[in-house]
């Protein structure tokens, strides 16, 4: 058993993504079968799925339809040989993550429903993590917290990235921050595999070539107990990028420009897939960013084939065996989208909404009044890397309060730590502090989502006034607070104030125009 | 037996029922049996097919709604609220409010009381009066993609919490949509046309299931509704639990 484990794992950085066809796992198929069969026995713990003496496992050679690396995942957690889009099938779910705002409701329903005494399905396979509402004294935040920690105690739970001295986020050895980066640093993320969360952003776990969703509380609740939901699978939209990515481009713009064509319902349902020599030049950080935002085209989930640089990066991190799988030939998407990347441009999103995508460059005359740079989206250590380097190259002050939130304790070290390259031994901390930027915060979703009253960086000014004068400011249109932001939405009041106007970009154009105080196309700074 | 005891108690069904605790780590539960998957299992679905029986029975009394049931089927009956396109979680039940877990029936109450308090100052009528936890509107009107954003199960529930029985938009975010089913707390339906641009706020409607139609008493034009499906029945018995265990998937 061991061994077989073992191969499999080991067996999988030498996997070259062209070579896998059919044949490439027919050679293994032995053991892809024994590490399936032995998880699927462990995973049945409290459901009973209907007998089968024997299945033919998609990978294995024997698929009659070509099928989408989706459709495979899906077919394989639902013991399937083979499933098409618009099935309906009970799928073995490896990770189910949840944080403190909708986690005490899925504890909630899970003890209303399976009882008082009930246990969790698998305490190895459920990772709470609070993040969002943690460096505040609302009483109730805080008190949601306190719920994690009591179930997690009763529970057992493995994996729970516990905060318990506020004033000091670092005497918490435990505490990571934001969920779906801390998923990733701490391996909880594997291709193959089917991770769900209770948060819309866990889809960007597909960067691992894994099938990631986000669902709401009743849908917890019964993977809490059961370790199974019924999913319906989706269809596929495939975008194909090449070309050499420009140098003043991050995965953010690349985003911003798949749902600016598609539109904030264009994905809806629908599974999206990302492949092409650009995708496979990118960094797993910037592959997540690329899986993040699949929600705000209505995405189900994203995904982007494992390769070499999935297996470096979850060298280390998981010991957990993973068997990747890959689009079939054959398979057959929805739509298939191409883009040549080397001729974007630096991208925004306007208000309010994500779709709403205009040129960096276009938006040169909107005065800006912060910037934010964080969340699960837009606050890794690469982010802030790239932050960087713009007020490296640019050697000025920023213009504008500029907000620095790192979405994880180990993405503030980095920030800490790390030294910027060219920038002669300095960290990133020390450039943002010569460019006058805030000191870097305590790691979580901060102001991403506006959140309670305190939450630092909150969109609040205009709120005070909102209260005085709530029918007038639409009239006066006064008290308008724009901010550009390497976050995930603008929706109307996203980050605090309903009028509050957040403009979407990547970190390099977040601090260009930090430094501009306007919106700004970052080859002002960097060419 | 079970199932038809289940029906007869309506919203009740949904109660706790103790399910064993997991005895040794191989066991399955025996009170959970999760069926086959054919092609008839109710769909959680957008793309729902025709109902083959149109009967759908009130699941509760909504605040406003005035349900009555005929013998092939219900109708909801109000005032509804009109509201535009991508209208995103953020403006259904904003983050600062998501403190309040839904679980908690007094917290639930008061996630009724800030339903739609995101929308912009460009909305002029409140959705729930200050002071109130239910909304005197019954029928949530809007355009496409309604529910985007967040998985927050706090949107559907608080709609649910301030008296909405349905919302009638052109399209759903597929969370949103999901998250209604799962918890049973609103009807997500859809309309054939963009009927958010011909309804006015505080307008007098009527859905009727069985004709699968909104009737607007205001202004006096009909409309087309999708059919909801499989999904109705699951929303009928008040959620997926409510609803596994009218059916014998979880006994009772």
């Amino acid at each position: 058993m061991a061994s077989s484990s073992a191969i499999a794992s080991s067996s999988a950085p030498f996997i070259n993504k062209k070579d896998v066809g059919l044949s490439a796992f027919s050679s293994q198929s032995s053991f892809s079968v024994q590490t399936a069969r032995q998880r699927i026995s462990k995973k049945i713990v409290s459901v009973m799925t209907p007998q089968q003496t024997q299945r033919t496992p998609a990978t294995t050679g024997s698929v009659k339809t070509g099928m989408t690396m989706t459709e495979k995942i899906l077919a394989k957690a639902s013991d399937k040989p083979e499933v098409s889009p618009g099935d309906n099938v009970w799928v073995n779910v490896d990770v189910l993550m949840t944080h403190d705002v909708c986690g005490p409701g899925s504890i909630g329903i899970f003890k209303k429903e399976f009882g008082q005494n009930a246990k969790v399905w698998d305490r190895e396979k459920l990772v709470i993590i609070p993040d969002h509402y943690i460096f505040t004294s609302d009483e109730r935040a805080n008190r949601n917290v306190d719920i994690l920690r009591d179930f997690c105690t009763e529970q057992n739970i493995k994996y729970f990235y516990d905060i318990k001295d506020l004033g000091n986020f670092r005497a918490n050895p435990d505490y990571k921050g934001v969920c779906h980066v801390a998923l990733a640093q701490e391996g909880h993320c594997r291709p193959g595999e089917v991770l769900l969360g209770t948060d819309s952003h866990t889809c960007t776990a597909g960067a691992f070539g894994q099938f990631a969703t986000g669902i709401g509380n009743t849908d917890a609740g019964f993977v809490l107990g059961t370790g199974k939901i019924l999913l319906k699978v989706p269809p596929t939209l495939r975008f194909v990028m090449d070309g050499e990515m420009p140098d003043y481009l991050l995965a953010k713009d690349l985003i911003l420009q798949i749902i600016g064509e598609i539109s904030v319902a264009g994905a809806t349902y629908k599974a999206m897939e990302f492949v092409g020599s650009t995708v496979e030049s990118l960094t797993m950080e910037e592959r997540m960013t690329l899986c993040n935002m699949v929600v705000e085209a209505g995405g189900k989930n994203g995904v982007i084939p494992a390769d070499k640089t999935t297996y470096d990066y979850l060298e280390g991190r998981t010991s957990v065996p993973y068997e990747p799988v890959y689009s079939d030939e054959g398979a057959r998407y929805l739509k298939e989208y191409r883009f040549d990347v080397s001729k974007l441009e630096p991208l925004v999103a306007k208000p309010h909404s994500p779709d709403n995508r205009a040129l960096a460059r276009e938006c040169k005359d909107v005065k800006i009044d912060r910037v934010y740079i964080g969340s699960c989206t837009g606050g890794k250590t690469e982010d802030f890397m790239a932050a960087a380097k713009v007020f490296l190259a640019s050697g000025k002050k920023v213009k504008v309060p500029t907000f620095l939130v790192p979405a994880t304790q180990k993405v503030w070290m980095d920030v800490y730590s790390l030294p910027v390259p060219g920038a002669g031994g300095k960290t990133c901390s020390q450039i943002f502090e010569e460019a006058g930027c805030d000191t870097p915060a305590s790691p979580s979703c901060g102001a991403c989502l506006g959140g309670p009253k305190d939450t630092y960086a909150r969109m609040n000014e205009a709120q005070a006034n909102y209260y005085l004068f709530y029918r007038i400011i639409d009239l006066l249109l006064i008290c308008y607070r724009v901010c550009v932001s390497t976050t995930n939405r603008n929706f109307p009041g996203r980050m605090g104030h309903k009028e509050g106007q957040i403009y979407l970009a990547s970190p390099y154009t977040a601090a260009a125009s930090a430094l501009t105080g306007y919106v700004t196309d970052p080859r002002e700074f960097l060419q | 037996m079970a199932a038809s005891a289940a029906l007869s108690n309506s919203i009740t069904a949904f109660k706790p029922s103790p399910c064993q605790p997991r005895a040794a780590s191989i066991n399955p539960l025996p009170s959970i049996k999760l069926p086959s998957i054919s092609s008839n299992y109710p769909l959680i679905s957008h793309f729902a097919p025709t109902p083959k029986n149109p009967t759908v029975t009130p699941l509760r009394s909504a605040a406003a709604a005035a349900p009555e049931t005929t013998n092939s089927s219900t109708t909801f009956h109000g005032l509804c609220y009109v509201v535009g396109d991508n209208i995103d979680t953020d403006q259904i039940i904003p983050a600062e409010y998501l403190t309040l877990v839904p679980s908690n029936p007094d917290e639930y109450k008061k996630l009724g009381s800030y339903a739609l308090c995101g929308l912009p100052s460009s909305y002029p009528t409140r959705f729930v009066e200050p002071g109130e936890f239910t909304s005197k509107y019954s029928i949530v009107i809007g355009g496409d993609n309604f529910g985007c954003g967040s998985s927050r199960e706090h949107a559907p529930v608080a709609l649910g919490a301030a008296g909405v029985a349905a919302v009638v938009a052109e399209s759903y975010a597929r969370i949103f949509f999901r998250n209604s089913v799962s918890t049973g707390e609103v009807y997500p339906l859809e309309s054939e046309v963009r009927i958010c641009e011909e309804c006015k706020t505080g307008d007098v409607v009527t859905v009727e299931f069985g004709e699968s139609r909104l009737i607007n008493h205001t202004t006096g034009k009909e409309y087309k509704l999708k059919p909801i499906g499989d999904a109705g029945p699951v929303i009928e018995a008040g959620g997926i639990f409510a609803y596994a265990r009218k059916t014998g998937m979880i006994s009772n």
